[in-house]
Parts: structure tokens; C-alpha cells; sequence
């Protein structure tokens, strides 16, 4: 089976949007800011990717999924290229994406220039609730990307995606 | 010297040091003192490999015989290794640990700043990564030592012995080889003294608000640059290269 898509990077870009961050699945990898760029020749496709954080345990299960996906769509042979530079930043998120991690109970990142990441931790809204009276229980979360904190009004945990 | 020697050499420090380090805070994984800290020691760890894997990776580009990252952290005996003395000493407990990651992360964030203006392009991407990492934990680090530092008398003692204790690998990080020299030279690695300048500056900072005073002249442990170590790194990759070296090829 050879798909529409095979012959244009856009429709494939477009393809590979419905891959979900495998930590966090209520944005994609495109919406990460994870997918980099789509090259075709002939039946091979090569995707380039980079890591939020150069450790990010994610790399590998993101790349099974766009090869799978893309099989699955007709090309024979696919690339996964993983680069570095543009090292990833936490600025590239949409203010959608931004609502969707909201949604899903984790607060984004509290500034975009990311240098002012030290004083960052002092007004973080709730997700939940919405009150900015909320502090810290951990710099460190469940995953590299996030932090843990906690809201002095509805008492709850929440998850705090890092300025990075 | 050769340049790809000296570039080669360069990068088995930093690739070592991550992994050293990163083996080291991995140990903390199930034991920290509470949950929250057993995830961010397990966190640091992961950074510190990822870290060591991108510069080992490039470190086995420079090798006649191309050598994986794997390659290199697995099948190099003790005298091949350039990481800092005091990233393979002992966890210790926790104060120790924090002690170790403080004076560590300070340099690193120093560092890897100085490297994101590398001439070298890979280097710089990978230091443009690490520098965000780094700064991260160096105020995990220092939060903690102004914690125990004015907690009780305890932490207070704890802390402040580790710190004075470690202060003797500190110098190390700032020597500076032959080979170093000439990737100065070629805007590749960065001038150490500089760097020097400024930790002592910023790691002060941390000691004034954690109610210590900074460590005086004392002597300094040294030879890691020459792949001379302490008795525990020995001990450290018996266990670390374990299953490569007895089921050589091992893969998942
Ligand atoms: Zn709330």
C-alpha cells in the first residue's frame, strides 16, 4: 500500500502529529517541539528528532513509533536522525499546547525567556484551580521535564512543567 | 601533541566524569532519605549519563578503531578513565553527596557555559543542552547545603565536614594539560583559570548563606588527568562493567 502521503513531507509531518509524547500522551511530538523535519526520497523517509533533556528515556520508543507509523503508510525504508542543535527549549510550545498540559493537570512552563528560570518558582498557577498560591515539594518530578508541587487552596499535588 | 589526540583525551574527561557521577547518584535509587529526594538524586543521575553518552559517543569518533559510547564505558580499565577524583569517592550520606554535587554543578554550569561558545560544533550543541541541566542542579545542590547548613546542629556539622573534607579534590578540576593548551588555543576548551575565578567566587556565595566559611589552602589530591584514581574507582567499575565483561557483547 502506498499512501497520499508518501511523496510530500508536510502530509507526513501531519502524519506523524498523531504520534503521542510517550510520557506525556495529551500533546504530540510535533507539539513538543520533538519533531524537527521531514526529508523524502523516493521510498525513504528521514525524520530528525531532538531530546527535551539529553537523557530523555522517551528517544528510542518515539522512534519505533514513527518508523512503525510510517511503514504502516507505505515508505520501505525510514530514517530517524536524532540531533542536538537547536537545543530544545521549552519556548517552542504553543499557547494550545500550553492549554492541553493544563488541562491534563500539569502546569506549563512559567516563563518564556528561560533565563529567568531561578525566580520561576515563586507564581505557578494550579492547573486545577487556578490559585497562583502554591509552592514547591520537589524540584524534581516524575519525569526530567517536571518539577512537583503543591496548592495551598485545593491542597492538591500537581506536576510542573520545567522552564527549560 | 595531535589535536585529535588532545580533542579525544578532552572528551573522555567530560564523558567520564558524567558517567562517574552518574553511576555514583544512581546508587541513591530506592535508598534516598526521603521520596522526593530518591527522585531527584535519580534524576540527576539520568542527566549525568545522558550527558556521558553524548560525549563518549563523540569521544569514539576520534579512535582509529571507531569505538561505541558503550564501548568506551564498558571495556576501558582504571588507568583509561580522566574523570574527577571526586566523582568516583563514595556517596557517603546524604550531606556528603550534596557536598560532592555542589562543588561539581558549580563547575559544571561554569563550564558548560564556556563551552556553548566552543569553535567545536558538537561540543557546543551538547553544552548548549548540559548548561540548562547544570544550573539545575547546582541550585538543587545549594538549596540543600543552605538547608542542612542552617538546620540542626547536626546537619550543620555533617555538612559542613563533608564540605571541608572534599574541599581537597576540589583544585583538580582546574588543571589544565598540554594537550588542553592547544585546544584553547584553537577556541575548543575553555580557559580553566577563568573558570577558577568564578567558582571560588560562587561556591563562597553558597558557604556565607549557609552559614560556613570557605575551606583555607590545604593540600589537593590530583591525577586523574594522568588516569591515576583513588582505590574506589577500581571497585566502582568491577561492578559497573560487570555484565559486559562476563557476557561479552551482551545486548538489549
Ligand atoms: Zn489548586
Amino acid at each position: 500500500m502506498v499512501s497520499i502521503v508518501a511523496s510530500n513531507p508536510k502530509a507526513v509531518m501531519e502524519l506523524l502529529d498523531q504520534i503521542p509524547d510517550p510520557e506525556i500522551p495529551v500533546v504530540s511530538i510535533r507539539e513538543m517541539g520533538i519533531l524537527r523535519d521531514v526529508q523524502i526520497n523516493e521510498k525513504t523517509c528521514t525524520v530528525t528528532i531532538t531530546p527535551t533533556y539529553t537523557a530523555c528515556p522517551a528517544m528510542g520508543a518515539i522512534a519505533d513509533d514513527i518508523k512503525a507509523l510510517l511503514k504502516s503508510h507505505g515508505f520501505t525504508k525510514v530514517v530517524v536522525n536524532t540531533v542536538l542543535s537547536p537545543a530544545w527549549t521549552t519556548d517552542w510550545m504553543s499557547e494550545s499546547t500550553r492549554q492541553k498540559l493544563r488541562s491534563f493537570g500539569i502546569a506549563p512552563p512559567a516563563h518564556k525567556a528561560c533565563d529567568q528560570w531561578t525566580t520561576e518558582l515563586t507564581r505557578i498557577n494550579c492547573p486545577r484551580c487556578g490559585s497562583n498560591n502554591t509552592s514547591v515539594i520537589s524540584k524534581f518530578g516524575s519525569t526530567a521535564c517536571k518539577s512537583l508541587m503543591r496548592c495551598e487552596e485545593c491542597k492538591e499535588p500537581f506536576d510542573y512543567f520545567k522552564c527549560h | 601533541m595531535e589535536k585529535n589526540e588532545a580533542l579525544k583525551k578532552f572528551l573522555l574527561r567530560l564523558g567520564d566524569n558524567a558517567l562517574i557521577q552518574g553511576h555514583r547518584l544512581s546508587e541513591w535509587c530506592s535508598r534516598g532519605p526521603m521520596l522526593e529526594e530518591d527522585i531527584a538524586l535519580s534524576n540527576l543521575a539520568l542527566d549525568n549519563i545522558g550527558r556521558a553518552q553524548a560525549f563518549l559517543d563523540y569521544a569514539g569518533h576520534f579512535y582509529s578503531n571507531p569505538q561505541s559510547a558503550d564501548d568506551l564505558a564498558f571495556k576501558r580499565s582504571e588507568r583509561q578513565y580522566y574523570n574527577f577524583l571526586m566523582a568516583e569517592l563514595p556517596v557517603g550520606h546524604f550531606g556528603y553527596t550534596i557536598a560532592k554535587q555542589l562543588y561539581i554543578s558549580a563547575y559544571e554550569e561554569l563550564l558548560f557555559e564556556a563551552l556553548t561558545q566552543s569553535t567545536d560544533d558538537t561540543i557546543a550543541a551538547i553544552a548548549h543542552k548540559a548548561v540548562k541541566e547544570a544550573r539545575y542542579h547546582f541550585s538543587h545542590a545549594a538549596d540543600w547545603c543552605v538547608r542542612l547548613g542552617l538546620g540542626t546542629a547536626e546537619s550543620h556539622d555533617k555538612l559542613g565536614s563533608a564540605m571541608s573534607d572534599l574541599w581537597a579534590y576540589t583544585q583538580e578540576f582546574f588543571e589544565m594539560t598540554d594537550g588542553d593548551l592547544q585546544l584553547l588555543q584553537l577556541g575548543i576548551a575553555p580557559d580553566q583559570n577563568q573558570i577558577k575565578k568564578v567558582w571560588t567566587d560562587k561556591v563562597n556565595k553558597v558557604f556565607m548563606r549557609a552559614g560556613y566559611v570557605m575551606p583555607g589552602e590545604c593540600h589537593q589530591y590530583s591525577g586523574s588527568q594522568q588516569g591515576v584514581h583513588t582505590e574506589y574507582l577500581g571497585h566502582l567499575l568491577c561492578e559497573m562493567q560487570y555484565l559486559q565483561r562476563s557476557h561479552p557483547q551482551a545486548a538489549w
